[in-house]
């Protein structure tokens, strides 16, 4: 029952993007078409979910060694490698999904939400539903949930956006501020959600 | 005007990271909640981005290619570590306010973005000085927009009441109005950029 609590916060309650503002560059960035951002959010799920059970088990070790001091270094150099790694066994195992992620994968590196989660579960500080104990378990099902909530968000803008490129937007407001203009109304939406869990 | 300056008042003005180069968006949204906070992330980015500029810059030479990025992002996260445990030491309060975002500096696209435009290809003095116009810039831009949300929201800017609070708009401190005035502070920056251009 609690898991499906995790997914319900993660995903609705405090969205990566729209509550937490992690993952911003991407969402402006690759939110034009719906098929990008499908791609785009298929690849975050991967890569976020992966890269926080080998952080966590990192930060165990990194406890153990009494050198917590190094995580933010060792935390983005393992999130590199892994993602490296992961284009890597990707194009051997299954060109077609690596085809489909395409460009994606290397741009994930540097995404502040892939750092951002894992330094959260690591912590122990992830927004879980009371009830809910921070273990390598908890942690996984948060990160897959957040990952999702990343794609919903990142799709319902690039539908809207999709839409707005249809219609006539005030010179001064085209491009950034206007996408940024919706994106605030549908932070805005997601807010009916808190309270939910 | 001379080249220093240039450097400096380009990351100012020119190419603003925030109004112009559209980079470093999450802590801009995450952490303006108020003025002061604003400002002191702005302050944090700023000391790496000139560390990382000027150790990147003395570097360059003898960093190979094909290692380019994860050396870059080694050094980068070394000043990020050294502000992080600086500011858990002497500043916990404003550390407890930043939280995530100060680790996250490491990932903050305009850090490594100009070190990888700027400080690999040119001099140590102009690197440092491109360093701080863009932190500079950076910064500006962070306490303006925490400035207007903390007036809008809370009627006080920078802990001085300008007007009561219950006058407040309390949407201006959360997620969507984050959102709401960078989208003006950027159609602002945009009017002001047209009309130095045309009267140029």
């Amino acid at each position: 029952m609690v898991y499906f609590l995790i997914f319900i916060a993660a995903i609705f309650v405090n969205n990566i993007v729209l509550s937490q503002f992690l993952g911003i560059c991407p969402f402006l960035g690759v939110s034009k078409k719906i098929d990008t951002a499908l791609g785009m959010g298929a690849a975050v799920t991967f890569v976020l979910t992966l890269a926080t059970v080998v952080t966590y088990l990192l930060q165990k070790l990194l406890v153990l060694g009494h050198i917590e001091f190094l995580q933010t270094i060792l935390f983005i150099l393992v999130i590199a490698a892994l993602v490296q790694m992961i284009e890597i066994v990707l194009k051997k195992i299954s060109p077609s999904l690596y085809e489909a992620l395409g460009v994606f994968l290397p741009l994930i590196t540097t995404n502040c939400c892939i750092l951002g989660v894992a330094i959260l579960v690591a912590n122990g500080t992830a927004k879980l539903p009371a009830g809910a104990e921070p273990n390598l378990l908890t942690g996984t099902v948060f990160a897959f949930a957040t990952a999702l909530g990343f794609a919903l968000a990142l799709v319902i803008f690039a539908g809207l956006r999709e839409q707005l490129s249809m219609n006539k937007v005030p010179k001064a407001m085209e491009g950034t501020p206007i996408a940024l203009l919706t994106a605030g109304l549908l932070a805005m939406a997601f807010m009916g959600f808190s309270g939910v869990v | 005007m001379s080249k220093a300056s240039q450097t400096v008042l380009n990351g100012i003005l020119k190419e603003n990271p925030t109004f112009v180069l559209v980079l470093g968006m999450c802590p801009t949204l995450a952490t303006t909640t108020s003025a002061f906070n604003g400002m002191s992330m702005g302050l944090a980015t700023l000391f790496v981005l000139v560390c990382s500029n000027v150790v990147i810059s003395l570097l360059k030479n003898l960093i190979p290619d094909k290692v380019r990025i994860p050396s870059f992002i080694v050094v980068i996260a070394t000043f990020v570590t050294l502000v992080q445990l600086l500011m858990q030491a002497y500043l916990p309060a404003i550390y407890n306010v930043l939280g995530l975002f100060i680790p996250l500096i490491v990932v903050n696209c305009i850090v490594l973005g100009r070190a990888e435009a700027f400080a690999a290809k040119n001099t140590v003095g102009l690197s440092a000085l491109d360093g701080i116009g863009m932190g500079l810039g950076f910064t500006l831009a962070l306490t303006i927009l925490g400035a207007i949300r903390e007036l809008l929201g809370t009627g006080a800017i920078f802990g001085w009441q300008i007007f009561p609070d219950n006058y407040g708009a309390l949407v201006f401190v959360l997620a969507p109005g984050a959102f709401i005035c960078l989208a003006y502070l950027m159609v602002a920056a945009n009017k002001l950029q047209k009309n130095d251009k045309i009267s140029k």
